[in-house]
């Protein structure tokens, strides 16, 4: 019988439990009325699977921390107003000169505010790495599969988040009413002005009259600091919680499965982490705000519509629609006395646009294609997904040249070309290019799921070079352990596909699902995806692969009476007693 | 102490030494002849100068620069109607100086426009070409150092000048020249090239005679007192901190997207990898994963 759990006293006093701490007292008071702690001990339980590569979107939750933190100090001195003043602050090259307000008090905020520059430089170098880290986290999520069933919608929200950073980003370097804002603004109304019938009359919403108006600051600024954020804010929340309830995904491996995450959990693992990481990002941005220069609006002067600086451009992220509308041809159509501004619309109004839809629907196509309605919670490599991974390059590689061509008077005084020669180059580019990364992606993908095969079948080189009897030289391969075998193994089969139209009906009688008037097209797809994808090999091909190594091992341990198993030289064992060495 | 005790033995202290009229003659003479010198009208000897000048300048032209713009400074035009070199009567010795000066001319490569490079030809040899070249036609001079200068002005006036300046310099510049002077792109490899740091007499001429693709901003187009002050609004550029930090070659946003992916990202990425790769432990010694 076990007695430990008996008491062993006969004292008289009874059992009082001790007088709990402070914290204790506090966290009780709160949970009698709150009730958080069921949900806390849940949540802070809560397992992450760790992973550099999930850890890029937080880049850019915590960028969007301390651009609220920044924005907050900058509205106390910003003056959202073209009411016009005479500036008279610290900057002595406009002294005396007349402004709009906006710009008046983004004068004082870089020179008579405490730390001011520090925080509107720190707010603008955090705005750039909200967007660019926001891009990065959606090419991880792309290229691991992660944006497959269940996490659609969550792609959709990401959509939506990188959109409304652009435009907040975009209404946010427009306040200053600096020269380049200014040019800025004046691109947008040109850009609503091509907008076929109805372009004047949106302008003329917009800036409540002719531009440039009394009313396009306030109204970008209302929608910077209130509209937008609120939105972001509500869609980060619904991107957490969706994260959240969908749980991570995670990498295959050893007891990772579609039905358990691995890792560790939020406390005090995650929390520390994530909490680091946030001061990280933080310090990044502060230094760079700190050391670097960004938008100097004292050197651009006010806004005045007579006015133009060389080397107008947007923030990067605005870089690519500018690059189009810059290598744009010059097209126009005149009907009934209404000019179409094609050379405006279509890099501008339509192409955004069409791209946009097309990032949003690409979880969408994808499971249309390949016709995938089960639940994907392990991550794939992007080898292993051929087709997907070369249509995300290709993009990215049309998305880099619309950049570049954003650019391309800088690149024409940095380099010392042309910039004619650059702009007719960028034309043809953005239309081969992203054929040609297409094609080289996709292949490249497969050569590296060949060389997954060559592997896991015939063993990793060991650098060990074994000469015959007759005299031939042949390299030693070893074969994998069990657990990057199995990584490279965990992997679905693709689908079998000769490219043919299904029948409509099966042996049965029963339609075959996925007919109709686009099966053509889908299998079409289809085949594009998987035909030339390598299957990864059977247990029968690794059986015999791995029967082979050991025939090919025996063989050669019966030369010299020593088996020269490969680890001679990497300190696996010891090596004292082994006559190789001593030859 | 003999030579200072000299008048000891002389009958009066005042009675002049016997070469003393000598001197005094000798000094008149001198200052006479100074200062006319100094304020006369172009002496004949001075005439005698500049024409040695312009014969040297002459000389100089003819080696390395009528190739292109004839022997007379006359233009040459290749059969089909091209222009080799432009003509150079009336260009002025304010264009010369500007264009060798800066080691612009002679050419370093025919191509879309005038490269700066090293000049060629020291101050004297330039004097001499433009001097030649002023000698071919009427056209603006160089400018005096009071043309550019602020010197003379009280700390407001001056004040004044570089805000009027920075004005004049946004309007008629920077749509070539950038919001600071960086430079920029022209269409066919032709350049608005960096005007930071370029000495005031040189972007004098530039205005004053339009060089390459720039438009000639004329005392008409903008006065001797406006140019002057563009100058100084540069000038003061150049004195002012980099309040931001380092300006990341004052080009605009390109730059500074470069910096946020290059710089900000990847040390976020770097970060990021480090965080991942140490992960929790029991105890002190790593177990490789």
């Amino acid at each position: 019988m076990d007695t430990t759990k008996v008491a062993n006293t006969n004292g008289t006093e009874p059992a009082i439990a001790a007088k709990p701490s402070r914290a204790g007292a506090v966290a009780s008071w709160a949970d009698d009325r709150l009730g958080l702690a069921t949900m806390a001990k849940k949540n802070l339980r809560k397992v992450f699977p760790d992973h550099w590569s999930f850890m890029l979107g937080e880049i850019a939750l915590w960028s969007f921390v301390v651009l609220l933190l920044t924005g907050v100090f900058l509205t106390l001195w910003f003056t959202p107003s073209m009411g016009e003043v005479q500036y008279n602050g610290s900057y002595e090259q406009l002294r005396g000169i007349q402004m709009s307000e906006a710009y008046a008090s983004s004068l004082k905020i870089s020179f008579d505010v405490r730390g001011g520059l520090l925080m509107r430089q720190m707010h603008h170098w955090s705005a750039m790495l909200f967007v660019a880290s926001m891009m990065v986290h959606l090419l991880r999520v792309w290229f691991t599969g992660a944006f497959r069933k269940p996490r659609e919608l969550n792609w959709v929200i990401g959509c939506l988040l990188l959109l409304l950073g652009t435009l907040e980003g975009f209404t946010g370097y427009s306040l200053p009413d600096d020269l380049l804002s200014g040019t800025g603004i004046r691109a947008a109304d040109g850009f609503i002005k091509a907008s076929p019938v109805v372009g004047t009359y949106m302008s003329f919403l917009l800036f409540g009259g002719e531009f440039p108006g009394e009313s396009i600051i306030p109204r970008l600024y209302i929608i910077h600091v209130l509209l937008i954020p609120g939105l972001l804010l509500a869609l980060v929340g619904a991107h957490m919680l969706l994260l959240v309830y969908h749980k991570h995904t995670q990498w295959p491996g050893p007891g990772r499965t579609e039905k358990n995450v691995v890792g560790f959990p939020m406390l005090p693992v995650y929390a520390a982490k994530a909490g680091g990481f946030f001061f990280i990002v933080f310090g990044v941005t502060a230094l760079m705000g700190a050391l670097l220069s960004i938008n100097p609006v004292w050197k651009y002067g006010p806004y005045d519509p007579s006015k133009v600086t060389a080397g107008s451009q947007p923030d990067w992220y605005m870089g690519w629609p500018d690059g189009a509308l810059r290598i744009m041809p010059g097209i126009e159509t005149h009907i009934w006395g209404v000019t179409i501004s094609w050379n405006v619309m279509l890099p501008i109004l339509i192409l955004p646009v069409v791209a946009f839809t097309v990032l949003l629907l690409l979880p969408f196509i994808d499971a249309w294609v390949t016709g995938d309605k089960r639940d994907h919670h392990l991550l794939y490599r992007p080898r292993n997904a051929p087709t997907r991974s070369a249509v995300m390059v290709a993009l990215m590689t049309m998305y880099g040249l619309f950049w570049a061509a954003g650019g391309n008077d800088i690149i024409a005084i940095r380099l010392h070309a042309s910039i004619n020669q650059i702009t007719y180059f960028l034309r043809a580019a953005v239309i081969v290019g992203p054929v040609i990364a297409f094609l080289v992606t996709r292949r490249w993908c497969i050569s590296l799921q060949r060389k997954d095969n060559e592997t896991l079948l015939h063993g990793y080189e060991t650098g060990i070079i074994m000469r015959s009897p007759e005299g031939g030289y042949t390299e030693r391969h070893l074969p994998l352990d069990a657990t990057r075998a199995y990584v490279l193994t965990a992997r679905d089969r693709d689908p079998v596909v000769d490219g043919e139209v299904q029948h409509e009906v099966d042996g049965n009688g029963v339609p075959t699902p996925h007919t109709g008037r686009l099966s053509g097209v889908r299998n079409r797809l289809r085949t594009l995806m998987w035909s030339d994808n390598v299957q990864k090999p059977t247990a029968e091909e690794l059986d015999a692969g791995h029967h082979h190594a050991e025939h090919e091992h025996e063989l050669q341990t019966a030369l010299d009476g020593h088996a020269a198993d490969g680890h001679q030289f990497d300190g696996h064992h010891l090596v004292e007693d082994e006559g190789l060495r001593h030859h | 102490m003999r030579l200072l005790n000299r008048s000891a033995g002389r009958l009066s202290r005042h009675r002049r030494g016997p070469l003393a009229g000598l001197v005094v003659l000798l000094l008149g003479l001198l200052m006479t002849g100074g200062l006319y010198a100094a304020f006369s009208p172009a002496s004949a000897d001075e005439t005698a100068s500049s024409a040695d000048q312009i014969a040297k300048g002459r000389e100089l032209f003819l080696v390395s620069c009528s190739f292109c713009h004839g022997q007379n400074g006359e233009g040459v035009r290749s059969e089909d109607g091209n222009q080799i070199g432009p003509s150079l009567v009336g260009v002025g010795a304010a264009a010369v100086d500007f264009q060798v000066g800066t080691g612009r001319m002679p050419l370093a490569q025919p191509g879309a426009q005038a490269q700066e490079k090293p000049p060629t030809f020291d101050d004297d040899e330039v004097a001499a070409l433009a001097a030649y070249v002023a000698s071919l036609g009427p056209g603006p001079a160089v400018p005096d150092e009071g043309d550019y200068s602020l010197a003379g002005m009280s700390d407001e006036e001056r004040q004044a000048a570089i805000t009027r300046g920075g004005q004049i310099f946004l309007t008629n510049c920077t749509a070539c020249h950038n919001f600071e002077g960086s430079g920029g792109a022209m269409p066919r490899g032709g350049y608005a090239p960096r005007i930071r740091g370029v000495e005031p007499r040189y972007i004098y001429e530039a205005l004053l005679t339009g060089p390459q693709n720039m438009p000639n901003f004329s005392n008409g187009n903008l006065s001797p007192d406006e140019k002057r002050d563009v100058i100084a609004y540069l000038g003061s550029l150049e004195e002012m901190p980099n309040y931001g930090g380092f300006g990341l070659g004052g080009l605009g946003p390109v730059p500074e997207g470069l910096a946020a992916w290059i710089g900000g990202i990847g040390i976020c990425v770097g970060f990021a990898v480090w965080i991942a790769a140490h992960t929790t432990r029991s105890n002190k010694k790593k177990v490789e994963a």
